[in-house]
């Protein structure tokens, strides 16, 4: 589903603090299965995670998505695409201080020009799934850690995504909520969807939810099982 | 189209709920926003109406007034001017004019004394403006006195009093007979306080004013035209205490507004990167900005426009009363037709939406622009 | 309470349009007194506003002495507040024509 070829990125290109966050990465990750990138910090799991879900293009290399190039899309097209095709939950969770739950989870659709009930509607039945119904108006501040992870959740999934991105999603959690959430994502992946996560913590990796797991340092892959 | 409408009312939706996230804040600066709209849309409404309110009496004035000066002081016009003028050609019609002021120590205030040419007042009598009525307590059928210059004390009887519609233009006059005048004031028979003239085609006005001032060098004409320019620009934009008072304010709001609007908090440009990561194109969260500076600045025009016409038309300027008083004691009452220069209403609807709108906008560009995926890597 | 925002800025809308209309009406109501006012200032030669009473300059500003030795116009110094919201009166500054076309100065 996802290919990536001979891909490198530097950040400060040019500049004496020029910096290599990947070199040389040859990888396809499949559909309908949850892949984990785990690594140490700075290993360049994050900067992985930013290339496959179109946050950011590579400095050379190709990146393929269901067999089309999108290495050298243009900003406003690869924009399109990260909204119709990912989902991302990021480490801090990202929510909209001062929004509640249910404004933060619609919010990815606001560009798509969808009825405005369809969405919260949609938005509605997420976060019931997510057993936050009853949370719905609260402002996210107010949420507690795994529920604000919830939260993000549903935002990333309000779009339909075939693709979930989770960057460090276990950070934040106990044991009781990481487990729950690596249900969650079981389920996903059960759906049809694809789910790719960056995380160092052994509870991910060694969790039977995740199919593949990918160890990088330093830019690279070194170990793929 | 449908996709467009849909799109717009979700941006409006997430733009309402976060400026409603400082509620107290935001609707402080609409608060401020819609006065000073407010105070500068009365401002021209009041003094165009007035303007042309103006213009539109006066239209009919003297089309020349001939002023006698002595010592670079005006006099009066001794006797023998108006035969001299009477050889004139174009002259229509030319009366010599009698009026004055007379300053009331009772209640302070001057009222101006004017004996009409037309007549029809009794000797005795007079006939006053509304204000006078009203300041200092007169009926039609009452008696007044007034101290002359001379020393000596006359006493008249309230023959009638002026329209109360007629305020603009009336409300200190004090007609009288004209011997009752000259008597009060002293004046010699023959001598006039000035000469009207008529002239019968109204190109010839400046030639006929040019052939005035050559046949009697001692003579200043005054133009119709040039009295009527004098109220046409009458409390223009640029003149005015009012807003001369306003412009530290409409300071204080710019640097208050250009601060919230283009000062982009640390917390507002993570929000941005947020929005980018999530899928909104940058035109989006601009289009977003964009309804944030049309609805704050579009509520404060109209709503701070609509109070204007209200309280200028509707409740006549109460608020302007005290400003333009000034020290005067007798104020006329009166309410103006509402004539409204569309110019000035664009101009002032462009100056508020324009100029936030902008300053909300110039610095979510910069934010607007930067990477996605830079919420990732913080 | 956000979502009467938009349904206030209709009201808004409407009020503007709103203050077109009375307008409208209210010119016709103040169109016979203005009429009357007209007639009244023919009649009596009127050529000023008495808006301000307190100077000569202010109560006739269309009249005032441009020629006294201390200046009685609204570009002399202030004596009275109102001096400020009056604008001198035309024929102070544009009497070149008359300045050219007469023999004297006056």
């Amino acid at each position: 589903m996802i290919e990536l070829i001979e891909v490198r990125k530097a950040f400060n290109q040019g500049k004496h603090n020029e910096f290599w966050a990947l070199d040389g990465i040859n990888l396809n990750i499949e559909a309908h299965r949850v892949t984990a990138l785990c690594g140490p910090s700075g290993s360049g799991k994050t900067t992985l995670l930013t290339l496959i879900g179109c946050l950011a293009r590579p400095t050379s290399g190709r990146a393929r998505f269901k067999g089309e190039d999108i290495s050298g899309l243009p900003e406003r097209f690869l924009t399109q695409l990260r909204r119709r095709s990912f989902g991302f939950v990021f480490q801090q969770f990202n929510l909209i201080r001062g929004l509640s739950a249910e404004e933060n989870v619609m919010l990815p659709a606001a560009p798509s020009g969808l009825p405005q009930q369809v969405v919260r509607a949609r938005a509605a039945m997420l976060l019931d799934r997510l057993r936050l119904a009853h949370r719905r108006t609260a402002r996210v501040e107010w949420l507690s850690g795994g529920e604000q992870q919830r939260v993000a959740i549903a935002r990333a999934l309000i779009n339909d995504p075939e693709v979930l991105i989770a960057d460090e999603p276990t950070a934040n959690l106990d044991t009781t909520l990481a487990r729950e959430f690596l249900a969650i994502l079981e389920s996903f992946a059960g759906e049809g969807r694809t789910v790719i996560l960056s995380s160092h913590d052994p509870l991910v990796i060694q969790s039977a939810a995740v199919h593949r797991v990918i160890n990088m340092r330093d830019g690279r892959i070194v170990d793929d099982n | 189209m449908n996709i467009w409408i849909e799109q717009q009312r979700a941006l409006i939706d997430f733009t309402l709920a976060s400026l409603a996230r400082r509620k107290a804040r935001n609707l402080g600066l609409l608060a401020v926003y819609t006065l000073l709209v407010f105070v500068l849309a009365s401002v021209a409404l009041f003094s165009h109406a007035l303007r042309h309110e103006a213009t539109r009496v006066l239209a009919d004035a003297p089309e020349i007034v001939l002023q006698r000066m002595v010592a670079g002081r005006h006099d009066l016009i001794p006797p023998g001017y108006l035969e001299k003028i009477g050889r004139i050609r174009g002259v229509q019609k030319m009366e010599g004019r009698l009026w004055g002021y007379y300053y009331d120590p009772v209640i302070k205030a001057n009222y101006t004394f004017m004996a009409p040419s037309a007549g029809g007042i009794e000797r005795g009598t007079i006939v006053i403006g509304a204000a006078l009525e009203r300041v200092r307590g007169l009926a039609q059928e009452t008696g007044i006195s007034f101290r002359a210059y001379s020393g000596k004390l006359y006493s008249f009887v309230v023959a009638d009093i002026l329209p109360h519609d007629s305020e603009l233009v009336s409300a200190d006059l004090v007609l009288m007979h004209e011997d009752d005048f000259r008597a009060f004031f002293a004046f010699p028979a023959g001598h006039y306080t000035d000469i009207a003239l008529a002239v019968a085609n109204p190109q010839e006005v400046r030639n006929i004013a040019a052939k005035l001032a050559d046949a009697l060098p001692d003579s200043r004409p005054i133009l119709r035209e040039e009295m009527l320019r004098t109220y046409a620009s009458i409390f223009s934009w640029r003149e005015g205490i009012v807003l001369a008072i306003l412009s530290g304010a409409i300071l204080a709001f710019v640097i208050l507004a250009w601060d919230k609007a283009a000062g982009l908090s640390a917390e507002e440009k993570r929000e941005i990167g947020i929005l980018k990561a999530i899928g909104w194109e940058t035109g989006d969260v601009i289009r977003m900005k964009i309804w944030e500076g049309v609805l704050i600045s579009l509520t404060a025009f109209l709503v701070g426009y609509v109070a204007a016409y209200l309280h200028v038309f509707r409740a006549g300027g109460v608020l302007f009363e005290p400003v333009l008083k000034g020290w005067a004691v007798l104020y006329p009452r009166f309410q103006l037709a509402p004539e409204i220069d569309g110019l000035a209403v664009a101009t002032l609807f462009f100056f508020t939406v324009v100029p936030y709108t902008a300053a909300v906008l110039v610095p979510i560009w910069r934010a607007a622009t930067t990477d996605p995926d830079a919420v990732m890597r913080s | 309470m956000r979502r009467l925002v938009l349904p206030f800025l209709a009201l808004a809308v409407v009020g503007f349009a709103m203050t077109c209309v009375d307008a409208a009406l209210l010119r016709e109501r103040h169109a016979v007194r203005i009429e009357a006012n007209h007639v009244l200032a023919k009649r009596l030669g009127l050529t000023d506003i008495a808006l301000f009473t307190e100077a000569r300059y202010t109560r006739h500003p269309s009249q005032a002495d441009r020629h006294a030795a201390l200046q009685d116009h609204p570009l002399a110094l202030e004596h009275f507040p109102t001096g400020s919201l009056i604008a001198p009166p035309r024929h102070i500054a544009r009497h070149e024509y008359l300045d050219r076309t007469t023999a004297r100065a006056d």
